[in-house]
């Protein structure tokens, strides 16, 4: 039901179920940073995980309605409160020939907990695996997990003889040093794509498999994927053809592309809420003049940040009027999501920030580093440029430090032991359920939990709740626990959200796309040609 | 002094401002503009905090819905921005002064680590001679086959990876400086050893050795002063390269960090809004680098012309 309202389609259903394509058609598009990695277990984001699962598929995957439907698992069912057995399908083969095996499913469970894997979340999902037969596997988890299936689509699965072969036993770690990772440049998956060529950070080639065994509609044999860093470039190359598509358009371009012949934007509200963290776990932070305390243990002092940052000035100056200011950590086509509690955004208010300030002893302010991606979100520099400037204000000096999103993710994450401050972030529940962000976002750092929680915000009741809301069936009570994990959060400024972005893209009249609400391209749903 | 009576080929400084010269200064107007033009943009860059409207490097003091403002529309505290704003609500025409400031002092600053670097090697080459010559001259020639821009890169990539991270905002000023200081030392090098070579053998050289003095004084005393007229013209023109360098590398997000814009930083900001109808936020700053070039460009080549007899 939850699911009825957030699809974004923009494919008329009458092109859905189309024939394998006649003739040969390609398929090119952009977005402003590279995939970080072709390993399907190396980086937990959506862009490089919607990009892979061309290449790789999990046991379920999320259709062009975004329904939850079967992919290399057959059927799912609970046999017990703490146990799930998949039918895993049958006559599935990857791109190197093997068949799928449910040897393969075990294998990539016990991928996802080596050390560089970034998926460590959905393994703490599973206690253990059970593989009874060839196609049939069981899940222990640690609790009764009714959600369980639907924290799987972005869990893909390798093959183990190719990874055995091949050296790629452990997940690529995105804290660098392991670029030689054979499964980082190589892929092996079961999906409609296969991997033909990968440089780095010029051009990815993607080639249709004849042999896919499951539906996808589409008619591109040949997709080639570039990054275009540049904004101006970016929108130059899909009006002048280079290009059959771009993500995001800068949104100061959108007038500009309507007026354009050949190509449209293609706008629509994202599931993907950004938010600013500080660090509360350490006892001194790493990048500040103040030594010997941190200062963001003091609520005040996140308190006064809450009030000194605009929102409605960066959505009306910075996202041109695109952005949905929000007090939650989730969007409305979130299951969980409250307007009420979204209202309760503590207003802009200088004065008081101040005030907060010289309350916690600050009132001169502080100097403190702040990570930014450049190439990641819609205007992700621009906006910490404008969170900079707001802070100023309240005597804080933000030394930006804006790169490149591998560079970026390389720093800030758990396999660099969260190195960071202050940071600006943005998170789209792979579920589309509020118990995602709560969990991997907002609980205390422990058990598979808090893995995105590069702060620490450590709120034992928020973290009982989200636990709660794993097995809770009853979708009043579930409400209310959801509701008050977000209230205590929102009271104690765990992060402070700053907005829904725009989805942003620019598509040439020759082709349609499905644009789902998570900013995922599947080219599953691509048609080139009239 | 006696031992200055030499015979010269090149001119000294001093005569750039005798009547002859000064003349055909005064005879060229777009010369004069140029000099104008340049005396005017190195006082507003020397003293850009007074004479800029705001003081774009103060975070506090912007207002974000001051940003993007069209050329001479009112902010929110009633003031005109004549050159409108950029993203952050940077006042343009202040952010260009305080670019200027940084642009040229990148610029003069490479030009004199070149000078420097360039004429004492070019001295050393050409009054020794022999296989310290051979050598100077052999990584003057390797050096000459890339490109200066790549050489600014590659120096800049290096020191770079090499600093700590929190280092790079705070020395990528004087990266820069380097960077663009060792791409262009070779042209002193050359010129100044060809000339201290014609120096070398002359009679006034050989006197002043058979009386006694050493070769670093007669190198000061004597070849130095006789080649400085054809380093100064180099030292004009590659103010010019200098400052279109710096430009260059910031532009291509290398050189100048976005939080203290030079002139490059500021056209690569206003880029990605030059199709979006907000021209002015890349227009302006290209426009003053243009001139600012173009400027010490036509000075340069003027001195050039006014220093070579045979052109006169």
């Amino acid at each position: 039901m939850r699911l009825k309202s957030i699809a974004a389609v923009a494919l008329a259903s009458a092109a859905i179920g189309a024939h394998m394509p006649a003739q040969a058609e390609t398929f090119r598009w952009a977005f402003q940073g590279d995939v970080q990695t072709m390993d399907p277990h190396g980086l937990f984001e959506t862009m490089t995980l919607g990009f892979q699962r061309n290449i790789y598929e999990g046991l379920v995957i999320r259709n062009e309605t975004m329904e939850t439907v079967g992919a290399l698992a057959e059927s799912w069912e609970n046999i017990s409160p703490k146990v799930w057995r998949f039918k895993i399908r049958e006559g599935v083969t990857f791109h190197n020939g093997n068949p799928l095996t449910a040897e393969d499913v075990a294998f990539s469970v016990e991928r996802i907990r080596s050390e560089g894997s970034d998926l460590k979340v959905v393994a703490g999902l599973i206690e253990k695996t059970e593989v009874i037969d060839d196609y049939t596997i069981d899940f222990h988890t640690p609790n009764p997990d009714p959600i369980l299936v639907n924290q799987l689509e972005i869990f893909y699965i390798m093959d183990r003889e190719w990874a055995e072969a091949n050296g790629a036993l452990e997940a690529t770690n995105v804290k660098g040093g392991d670029e030689g990772n054979f499964a980082n440049l190589n892929a092996n998956g079961t999906g409609p794509f296969r991997l033909v060529e990968r440089q780095s950070g010029v051009k990815t080639l993607l080639e249709r498999n004849p042999d896919y065994w499951g539906r996808a509609p589409t008619n591109v044999t040949t997709a080639v994927f570039t990054p275009i860093g540049q904004d101006a470039t970016r929108v130059a190359a899909l009006i002048s053809g280079d290009v059959d598509m771009v993500y995001p358009v800068p949104v100061q371009d959108w007038e500009r592309l309507e007026g354009a012949d050949g190509v449209a934007p293609l706008a629509g509200p994202e599931a993907r809420t950004i938010f600013l963290g500080f660090d509360q776990d350490r006892a001194e932070l790493l990048y500040s003049n103040i030594k010997g305390k941190n200062p963001f243990k003091d609520m005040r002092v996140r308190q006064a940040f809450m009030h000194a940052i605009n929102v409605d000035a960066i959505k009306a100056k910075v996202m041109r009027g695109a952005s949905q200011p929000t007090g939650l950590m989730v969007a409305p086509a979130v299951n969980g999501f409250n307007p009420q509690l979204n209202e309760a955004r503590p207003a802009y208010d200088v004065d008081k920030a101040k005030a907060l300030m010289a309350e916690a002893g600050y009132a001169d302010g502080f100097e403190v580093t702040m990570d930014c991606p450049n190439d990641r979100y819609v205007n992700d520099e621009k906006i910490c440029q404008a969170a900079a400037s707001m802070l100023a204000r309240i005597g804080v000096k933000v030394d930006l430090l804006a790169q490149t999103k591998s560079k970026y993710f390389g720093k800030v994450l758990a396999q660099n032991n969260y190195d960071t401050s202050f940071f600006l972030l943005g998170w789209t529940p792979s579920t589309f359920d509020s118990h995602n962000p709560l969990s991997a976002l907002m609980s205390c750092r422990q058990g598979g939990m808090g893995a995105f929680n590069l702060g620490g915000y450590c709120n034992e009741r928020v973290t009982e709740l989200t636990r709660m809301i794993q097995g809770e069936t009853d979708q009043a009570k579930r409400q209310a626990m959801i509701d008050e994990a977000f209230e205590i959060h929102l009271q104690e400024v765990g992060h402070i959200p700053l907005h829904q972005q725009p989805l942003s893209w620019g598509v040439s009249d020759n082709v349609t796309v499905v644009q789902r609400p998570d900013n995922v391209l599947d080219l599953r749903y691509v048609m080139v040609g009239n | 002094m006696a031992e200055d009576a030499g015979p010269r080929l090149g001119r000294r400084l001093p005569d750039v401002f005798q009547g002859d010269i000064w003349h055909s200064f005064t005879r060229a107007p777009i010369v004069v503009l140029s000099a104008a033009f340049l005396v005017v943009a190195f006082l507003a860059a020397a003293f850009a905090p007074w004479v800029a409207p705001y003081d774009p490097f103060d975070l506090a003091s912007l207002d974000i819905m001051n940003s993007v403002m069209a050329p001479g529309e009112k902010g929110l505290a009633g003031e005109t921005f004549w050159l409108g704003t950029d993203d952050q609500g940077r006042d343009v025409l202040s952010t260009i002064i305080y670019g200027a400031r940084i642009s040229l002092v990148v610029g003069i600053a490479s030009v004199l680590f070149s000078l420097v670097m360039g004429v004492g090697l070019g001295l050393v080459s050409g009054y020794v001679g022999g296989r310290l010559d051979a050598f100077i001259m052999r990584v003057a020639d390797i050096q000459l086959s890339f490109p200066a821009i790549l050489i600014a890169l590659l120096i800049d990539g290096v020191a770079r990876s090499l600093m700590p991270r929190d280092m790079h905002d705070e020395l990528a000023f004087y990266v820069l400086i380097f960077a663009i200081g060792i791409s262009g030392w070779v042209q002193y090098a050359r010129t100044v050893r060809g000339s201290t070579m014609v120096e070398r053998d002359k009679e006034y050289v050989q006197a002043a050795r058979v009386i006694g003095m050493g070769s670093g004084r007669i190198i000061w005393r004597h070849v130095l002063p006789n080649v400085t007229g054809p380093v100064l013209v180099i030292a004009t023109i590659h103010l010019a390269i200098a400052v279109i360098t710096e430009a260059t590398l910031s532009f291509l997000g290398v050189g100048i960090p976005p939080t203290t814009p030079s002139l490059g930083t500021l056209i690569r900001i206003g880029n990605d809004y030059l199709f979006s109808g907000e021209w002015w936020i890349t227009m302006f700053p290209g426009v003053a680098l243009v001139l600012l070039v173009l400027a010490i460009n036509l000075l340069g080549d003027w001195l050039r012309d006014a220093l070579n007899p045979k052109l006169r």
